[in-house]
């Protein structure tokens, strides 16, 4: 039992903090608790958690891709070019998470066979994907689609929007995939130890490629729920959306250094990061704090994780 | 040097390996027969573990022939290594150190329930078996490697040596973090695979367990092939000789440039 405590500590210190947080702005604004607010809510990290479940399958792989909020803007450029063309809907979100899942492995590939420290090259490729976005598009945002793919931003079926179902499955596909199959496996140890990988005769590079597949797919999907639901794709979209994902997957425990992994975590901190923004935004607190708090609580959740390691090497020291 | 008139079941012939300006092996020639333990001695840089690497797959030579039961490879990839049944512990363990006992066990060979599932509890119970057959004791298999003692780690990377059913096992320094009681089980374990014909190639520093354990010795001095001969033909005193005089030559012609 104190084993099990021991490892979600991070999970149930989270939550504690989450119903905390909630019970304060509970207390500091009526409107806080409601139905409608908490809809809001829901809404609003649906599109974060997407991303930040695909980020959590490249961090546990060791590495961070910087791109993903630039994958979302190309994408959803994309896509309303192919809708304004005249592409059916179905056909235009299939183009634009083809693109997603092409761009991703091509990261992918290159961290791979280039050996180029990942943090610089995706930052690079994110800096070329922005650069097309605004290219293609003169800077000015493509609005205007038609219902059918606006419903895709949001619809609701009952009470629920579809980017929350959305959400939701991609949590309830990726415990599964992380946890429970070989390719999530192989992912961890590619974080873990990558030549323990090799020498077992298995392709890192194959499982290097999909991983960033993964996360480009999620930020294709991102990038059809934002741009249906501003009916607008716009060049700057998904700016610094990376940073939130990166933040809440360490602060939900999944190790910076790859190898160890929690979506439950991911789910939990997302949802924290969620409710502080709501209730900053109830208090008509700027939305400057709401970006210094995300990049303090990025760095509160590495000290954390560092405190993590330097504490298991003492154990076997 | 020794002659055998059978055929050897590891061959390398000829096998040169560079990094950058370093020549890790020049003209390397080893071979190892069936059913013996073969041991290969040399100082540091001898080019020892780059030998083995060669073996397994993990790394390409630039030139030469590395043969295993009488098919001749001249790229060999991990996957075709581990096909013929070599299987090694190499010096680093190559052990996913977030993973728990079972996790490393059975990397890249999982069991499956209904085709795609982890069978966790599956790998778990076979993983308490083999390292109860193998007397290896780990008090909690369920905590992650990174959690173990040293001597723990390498015992474990050497059960999954063991599990794989490997017919020739390689082991690069396999007792050199372990305590003098868990280095004799070890070399119990290793006269128990020769006793069930294993092919064992082994690599040491410590001479005593080489002449404890080996049929024939192999001495390779910076990246070249010195000599090879049976183990009984010989001493440590002999072998430590042999040693030195090669690394005094080096020195002199050193020297000499």
């Amino acid at each position: 039992m104190k084993k099990q405590l021991g490892k979600y500590s991070q999970q149930i210190f989270l939550f504690a903090a989450m119903v905390i947080v909630c019970i304060l702005l509970t207390i500091r604004s009526e409107y806080f608790f409601t139905w409608k607010n908490i809809r809001n809510i829901l809404e609003a990290v649906s599109y974060r958690l997407i991303l930040a479940i695909g980020m959590t399958f490249v961090i546990a792989s060791g590495v961070m891709d910087l791109s993903a909020g630039s994958i979302v803007s190309l994408c959803g450029v994309i896509m309303a070019l192919a809708l304004h063309g005249g592409m059916p809907v179905p056909a235009a979100v299939a183009a634009g998470v083809l693109l997603g899942i092409a761009l991703g492995a091509v990261n992918g590939l290159l961290i791979h066979y280039t050996g180029i420290n990942f943090f610089i090259l995706t930052l690079a490729v994110s800096g070329m994907l922005r650069g097309i976005s605004l290219m293609i598009t003169d800077g000015k945002p493509i609005t205007k689609f038609g219902q059918d793919f606006i419903y895709l931003g949001i619809g609701r079926i009952g009470e629920i929007q579809l980017s929350v179902l959305f959400a939701a499955c991609f949590v309830l596909v990726s415990v599964p995939l992380m946890f429970h199959m070989k390719w999530g496996g192989y992912v961890l140890s590619l974080g873990g130890n990558r030549e323990a990988l090799v020498k077992s005769g298995i392709r890192a590079g194959f499982y290097r490629v999909t991983v960033h597949a993964l996360l480009g797919a999620a930020a294709a999907v991102v990038a059809v729920i934002i741009t249906a639901r501003l009916n607008s794709a716009e060049p700057n979209a998904g700016m610094n959306m990376e940073l939130d994902a990166i933040t809440a997957v360490v602060m939900g425990g999944t190790s910076i250094k790859g190898g160890k992994a929690s979506i439950a975590g991911t789910a939990l901190a997302v949802l924290i990061l969620g409710v502080i923004r709501n209730g900053l935004t109830l208090m008509s607190v700027s939305s400057d704090y709401q970006q210094w708090i995300t990049g303090f609580l990025l760095l509160v959740s590495v000290l954390i994780s560092e405190i993590k390691v330097y504490k298991i090497k003492a154990l076997i020291k | 040097m020794g002659t055998d008139t059978r055929e050897p079941i590891v061959e390398m012939r000829h096998v040169k390996k560079a990094f950058g300006y370093i020549q890790a092996l020049e003209d390397m020639n080893f071979s190892a027969y069936p059913g013996e333990v073969t041991a290969i001695v040399g100082d540091n840089g001898s080019g020892k573990s780059t030998l083995i690497k060669i073996l397994t797959g993990c790394l390409k030579p630039d030139a030469g022939e590395v043969w295993i039961k009488g098919k001749c490879f001249s790229s060999l990839t991990v996957k075709q290594s581990m096909n013929e049944g070599v299987t090694a512990v190499y010096q680093d363990l190559a052990l996913d150190n977030c993973k728990d006992c079972a996790g490393n066990i059975f990397l890249g060979r999982e069991l499956l329930k209904f085709g795609i599932f982890l069978d966790h509890g599956r790998m778990r119970r076979k993983t308490e078996e083999l390292l109860e057959n193998l007397h290896i004791s780990i008090p909690d298999i369920t905590q992650p490697v990174e959690r173990m003692s040293g001597g723990q780690r390498q015992a474990l990377a050497i059960a999954r040596a063991v599990d794989t059913g490997g017919d020739i096992l390689i082991f690069d320094e396999p007792t050199s973090a372990m305590g003098i009681k868990e280095t004799s089980r070890i070399m119990k374990l290793f006269a128990g695979l020769k006793e069930a014909g294993k092919t064992i190639i082994l690599i040491s520093h410590n001479l005593f367990q080489v002449f404890d354990i080996s049929d024939r010795i192999c001495v390779v001095h910076n990246g070249r092939f010195v000599d090879s001969f049976m183990t009984k033909d010989s001493s440590p005193q002999e072998l430590h000789k042999l040693i030195v005089e090669k690394e005094e030559e080096l020195s002199d012609e050193k020297a000499a440039w």
